[in-house]
């Protein structure tokens, strides 16, 4: 036997995953230190900046009074619909795409072009047509994460080895066993990446466009609050907002990460 | 071997890639004709460009020429041949996201080879190759000489008359390829299947094969077919045996002048195609290979 193992590549060592962990930590709290000192010490304006202690204290009412769980069914509703919109015309547009050289040519750069605009701006006449409830910001949100989606399927399916391709064709592979066993598999990596990014867009987009224009919606409650000058509990909701996220962020790691192990 | 058992029978191919006047024009292949006999290793030799990668290529149904003909036992190549003949990559064609076992099996599965089969026939090609050892690796894992046998013992599992391999050890070192080269003539001499080897190795060709098609420079046409008489498997010794070096330096003297056009070629090819990005109108290039 000639030639051997590779060494499998090592993990970072325990100590220094912990040290950059507790770095992070002392980051977060050196934040909220500093978010102390401010209102309690240096007597920031609690109108620019309220007490994290009250920040708290609205934050518990929030979520034990329950009344979050509109805008939140609302938000998360519009998010998930414009996604599912992105994703499914995304990854179906930019495979047809990336399937002839011709489109590609004609598309990619023309996809690049228009995902380098700021779509936001045209929320007002999403507006007009759709109106200030849910559909415009689905609409928007669709509309703002399709590019990253498409153009990450088009550079994903593009850009398969064609020494794969064609050991798979020289084999007798099938269109569909070509697609399930060497375009998808080899594409994977890219597309999820470009799922990842539309993702984030689209819940920027929506929660940006109902501080905009909207009736109802997480990111129309804080402007709310704001309006109305409660600061502590529009932080409140802002720190909610975060911690959402962040727990969606998770889930689609998790997802990412078992999609990229298969 | 009779001559009358003609395995793959290749009449008058030509190919050009792109159109004559183009910058990116190139013709590959010119007029070639071979027949390759049932059971021989037959090898492509000849300088880079000559375009005997694109005769595999033709051959295996996966480009089809400008104009010409190949028939496989008779049967005119329209496309992809499976159950005719397996083909062995220049880089290592192995799904990077399957393990090795997985890789042969897939290769069957697309092959059409029922299921209840798959497993054992990849389990007696991995043992071939000396590989059942890795059957759960991934190509990552393992060097390019150990993915070079998976992919060998792909093609193996296949089952097939014919084995078309592109320069398949053009990216190992110099002892691994050695190493490889007698373990495929022990493989050959076993299994007398019919193989058309591409190797830019002048000492691989003699080596390995049967008969030796010399290329001349582009555009290729065959120049010279020799005969390496001397039996599988080849040992070791072979490669020291005065015969060895003599049909060396004969393969060496044949394509020696091939080699010195196909420089002169490409830098003529290089200073046309400057030219030609200026004006489209540029004169397409004019052959300088000799015809068969």
């Amino acid at each position: 036997m000639n030639g051997d193992l590779r060494e499998p590549s090592a993990r970072e060592p325990l100590a220094i995953r912990l040290a950059s962990h507790g770095v992070q930590v002392a980051f977060i709290f050196g934040v909220l230190f500093l978010w102390f000192l401010a209102t309690n010490i240096w007597r920031v304006s609690s109108i620019l900046l309220p007490n994290p202690v009250d920040v708290w204290r609205q934050l518990i009412e929030v979520i034990r009074t329950g009344e979050f769980v509109r805008d939140l069914r609302i938000t998360l509703g519009e998010f998930a619909a414009a996604f599912v919109i992105a994703t499914i015309l995304g990854v179906a547009i930019g495979y047809v795409i990336s399937r002839s050289r011709y489109l590609i040519q004609v598309f990619e750069p023309l996809f690049a072009a228009i995902y380098a605009i700021p779509i936001i701006l045209f929320l007002p006449l999403y507006v007009m047509v759709w109106g200030l409830g849910p559909p415009s910001k689905i609409a928007l949100g669709a509309t703002i994460s399709f590019f990253p989606i498409v153009l990450n399927t088009v550079v994903g399916f593009g850009n398969v080895d064609r020494a794969l391709i064609a050991a798979a064709r020289s084999m007798g592979a099938s269109n569909l066993q070509m697609f399930r066993h060497v375009l998808l598999p080899g594409a994977l990596p890219v597309v999820l990446a470009g799922l990842r990014m539309g993702f984030t867009v689209a819940l920027l987009s929506v929660i940006g466009s109902e501080t905009i224009a909207s009736l109802a919606g997480l990111g129309h409650r804080i402007v709310n609050l704001a309006e109305n000058m409660e600061m502590a509990r529009m932080f409140a909701y802002i720190v909610f907002v975060i911690a959402i996220v962040a727990v969606l962020n998770a889930a689609i790691s998790t997802i990412e990460a078992y999609a990229r192990w298969q | 071997m009779t001559a009358a058992e003609v395995a793959i029978r290749v009449r008058d191919v030509s190919h050009q890639f792109g159109e004559a006047g183009q910058a990116r024009h190139v013709q590959a292949l010119q007029n070639t004709s071979l027949d390759v006999h049932r059971g021989e290793l037959h090898c492509l030799i000849g300088p880079s460009g000559c375009g005997k990668s694109t005769l595999l290529s033709v051959i295996g149904g996966l480009t089809t020429p400008t104009t010409g003909t190949v028939a496989i036992g008779g049967k005119p190549v329209r496309g992809p041949m499976p159950r005719d003949l397996a083909y062995v990559f220049q880089e290592n064609a192995l799904f990077p996201w399957n393990t090795v076992l997985e890789n042969v099996v897939l290769g069957m599965k697309f092959q059409g080879v029922p299921k209840a089969e798959r497993q054992e026939r990849a389990r007696r090609a991995l043992e071939a190759v000396g590989l059942e050892a890795f059957a759960e690796h991934f190509p990552g894992q393992l060097s390019g000489g150990m993915r070079q046998r998976a992919a060998l013992a792909r093609a193996l599992s296949l089952e097939t008359g014919i084995l078309l391999m592109d320069e398949p050890f053009g990216a190992l070192d110099e002892q691994t390829r050695m190493v490889l080269g007698e373990d495929l003539s022990v493989l050959l001499s076993r299994s007398r299947k019919t193989i058309v080897f591409v190797t830019h190795s002048l000492g691989e060709a003699v080596f390995l094969a049967d008969r030796v098609a010399v290329f001349s420079a582009r555009p290729g046409t065959i120049k010279e077919i020799i005969t390496i008489d001397e039996p599988h498997p080849r040992k070791p010794s072979f490669m020291t045996a005065p015969k060895f070096h003599a049909l060396r330096d004969h393969l060496y003297g044949l394509l020696h002048d091939e080699i010195r056009k196909s420089m002169t070629e490409t830098a003529q090819a290089r200073r046309r195609y400057d030219d030609t990005a200026e004006s489209p109108a540029a004169t397409p290039p004019k052959s300088n290979g000799g015809a068969a």
